[in-house]
């Protein structure tokens, strides 16, 4: 789950890392408040997880209450990279003498935390990474060991930041590491990480992306949510506990289990057609959640047919067959569909797919040739 | 020969009592699998249609002999689980459990790893099946035979697709192993594909990749310098987008980091051949085992 920029420096404060005092609003009238209690200079920034922000005109600087008025009335409902912006993050102004990049990533290769600083900051990282990489210092944390002094001081020396900051910066990966590791993050970036001219260090960004099946022990994070990258069928989707994935095609997709999922999106498209979803029904699934499957589906006006392709192992074919039949009962489907049961009482599922008659609903053999007819049905290859 | 599970396995479920961990220890021991026992806290002394249930791996190993476990408890329970069987000695466990968080798994594996007596397959996979020997887990087993086909894969339901092709065809399986499909899996693909390169019985070796990380980067390596049998890829994810998670935790696309392209890539410029959809796979395999 990726945090909008001011939960995650929300979570920072929790943990002692230094950011600049600051509001959220979802109205101008809240943001003029905001900026009235902050105080000027101030600045108004977009929240939308999407990088290059600024440059887009998503985060304006505020000399007074006019200014600050002006600029939420701008950026408010503004259209970033596709994403529309729903919220503001209002904050003190920063003055900058420096500016450093810090990262926390949860390395699945290397199975430890990689943690890199670097005094390139305010850019994009990974074009730093491409043209000058020894300007990012990194090791990996033993994560029995945990996050030590020794490991910050290491960072701080090779990474050549300023002699007099050397212990605070060390400090602050320390408190970025206890993020990662208490929050149960798989990501925890800063950039830019600033020193002020004072010799402060502060996180003047923050970018968060927490583990989804941790949540359970993280109430207050499980109740965060962004409003900008919400999709209404995903959105439909999670709410009937359904694995699904909006995608910009017209051929609407069920299959059981993720890698099979995927697959049949990537055979789909072998065939000529654009998938407009992923959606795994899961192993055992049963026919309500076929039902609701269906729904999710349809709610997508794009999608133009369907297809059901599904290896029963534990999922039983004649369970499919039921919620698909239920469905039709339930909304009428304008659409065809093609149907490809296969594995786990597949003879049971076809036969009653075929007792039922449902209109404009095609058995096919194979995921092959069902991916060849549904891409036909469609309206052909792209 | 085999790899992994066999008529030696001794198999325990850590869940047992539960409604899915006793439809599948069940189902185990149905195709001749030795399940000896199950563990669930508080109900040791009951069983389940003749399994004994300990309070303890520790007992289930003492009394039982149990060698092999396989983990069947909901996710915040199955990191403990895990390192419960692995400090009762149980050498093989096989962790079935979908959404453990990744903060568990990574202190579970490197803990496994420091002390280097057990191995631990998966978390979120379908388990192990050696055809006609023994199986351990969720692989609907009655649609593979025993034969010279290994596979390793990280995806359950696509391994029964291009299993089910392949016996079509008249061909088995040597061994059948899910990895999983989380970012911090056990046993990668080196691991098995080092078993498989040692196993007799193997001949030929398909392994299913899919998006994410890079596992399948990494295997290409050590397919080039060690595997003298033939290996046959497949990567799943091609029309995935960018920072979306595909059903399993560890199937995403980082920026460009972890694409289904540059794993198919990286596999062919060390020439393995990489089948685009499940049906190629089979039928390149068929080919080559056709001679």
């Amino acid at each position: 789950m990726d945090l909008l920029e001011y939960q995650g420096k929300q979570l920072f404060a929790r943990h002692g890392v230094p950011v600049p005092a600051g509001k959220p609003a979802r109205s101008v009238e809240d943001a003029v408040a905001a900026a009235d209690e902050i105080g000027y200079p101030c600045a108004v920034k977009a929240q939308v997880q999407i990088g290059g922000r600024g440059k887009l005109g998503g985060i304006r600087i505020a000399g007074d209450r006019r200014e600050a008025e002006e600029h939420a009335r701008a950026i408010l409902g503004m259209d970033i990279r596709g994403l529309t912006v729903h919220e503001l993050w209002i904050e003190g102004a920063s003055q900058i003498a420096s500016e450093y990049y810090a990262s926390v990533v949860f390395d699945r290769s290397a199975k430890a935390p990689l943690v890199m600083l670097s005094t390139k900051g305010g850019m994009d990282i990974e074009a730093v990474a491409a043209e000058d990489p020894d300007a990012i210092a990194s090791l990996h944390v033993d994560p029995l060991l945990g996050f030590q002094d020794f490991h910050g001081r290491r960072l701080a020396f090779e990474a050549g930041v300023d002699a007099d900051v050397v212990r605070p910066v060390g400090a602050m990966l320390a408190k970025l590491y206890d993020v990662f590791t208490s929050e149960e993050a798989t990501l925890v970036e800063v950039n830019p990480l600033i020193i002020t001219p004072e010799r402060d260090v502060k996180a003047l960004d923050a970018k968060v992306t927490l583990d989804g099946n941790a949540l359970y022990r993280h109430g207050d994070n499980a109740a965060l949510r962004d409003l900008s990258a919400e999709d209404p069928q995903e959105v439909m989707a999670k709410e009937r506990g359904l694995t699904y994935v909006k995608l910009d095609g017209d051929i609407g997709i069920l299959a059981n289990g993720a890698g099979l999922s995927m697959s049949t999106l990537d055979v789909v498209a072998e065939a000529g057609g654009t998938p407009a979803n992923f959606l795994d029904a899961g192993g055992g699934s049963r026919a309500d959640a076929i039902t609701a499957a269906v729904e999710v589906i349809l709610s997508d006006p794009k999608v133009k047919a369907v297809l059901f392709n599904i290896f029963g192992g534990i999922t039983r074919c004649d369970e499919v067959a039921k919620g698909l039949i239920e469905a039709f009962e339930q909304i009428e489907p304008k659409v065809p569909f093609v149907v490809r049961l296969d594995g786990t009482n597949g003879e049971e599922g076809r036969a009653l797919l075929e007792q039922a008659q449902l209109p404009n609903v095609h058995s096919e053999a194979t995921m092959d040739g069902a991916a060849a007819r549904v891409v036909e049905l469609a309206g052909g290859a792209a | 020969m085999s790899i992994l599970v066999d008529e030696n396995t001794r198999l325990c479920t850590s869940g047992i009592t539960g409604r899915e961990g006793t439809f599948h220890s069940l189902r185990n021991r149905d195709y001749g699998t030795k399940v000896v026992a199950g563990v669930t806290p508080g109900k040791g002394g009951q069983d389940v249609d003749g399994i004994p249930v300990f309070n303890t791996f520790h007992a289930a190993v003492e009394q039982e002999g149990a060698n092999t476990a396989m983990i069947f408890v909901p996710p915040r329970f199955a990191a403990d689980s895990i390192l419960e069987a692995e400090d009762a000695g149980i050498e093989l466990i096989i962790c079935i459990t979908e959404g453990i968080p990744a903060h568990d798994e990574l202190r579970v594996y490197n803990i496994l790893k420091k002390n280097g007596r057990s191995r631990l397959i998966g978390p979120n996979c379908p388990g192990i099946l050696s055809p006609g020997k023994a199986s351990v887990g969720i692989i609907p087993a009655s649609f593979f035979k025993q034969g010279n086909v290994g596979v390793v894969s990280r995806s359950g339901t696509l391994t029964y697709q291009i299993g089910n092709v392949l016996a079509q065809q008249g061909f088995g399986n040597s061994s059948i192993v899910g990895i999983g499909g989380d970012p911090v899996p056990g046993t990668d693909f080196i691991d098995v594909l080092t078993l498989f390169e040692d196993d007799a019985e193997t001949e030929l070796i398909v392994m299913c990749g899919e998006i994410g990380g890079d596992a399948e980067e990494r295997a290409a390596d050590f397919i080039a310098e060690h595997v003298t049998k033939p290996v046959i890829g497949y990567i799943a994810g091609f029309t995935a987008p960018p920072g979306k998670t595909m059903g399993h935790a560890g199937a995403i696309v980082s920026g460009s980091h972890g694409t289904a392209a540059a794993k198919a890539e990286a596999l062919e410029a060390k020439g393995v051949r990489v089948g685009r959809t499940p049906t190629k796979v089979a039928e390149a395999a068929v080919a080559l085992l056709r001679g």
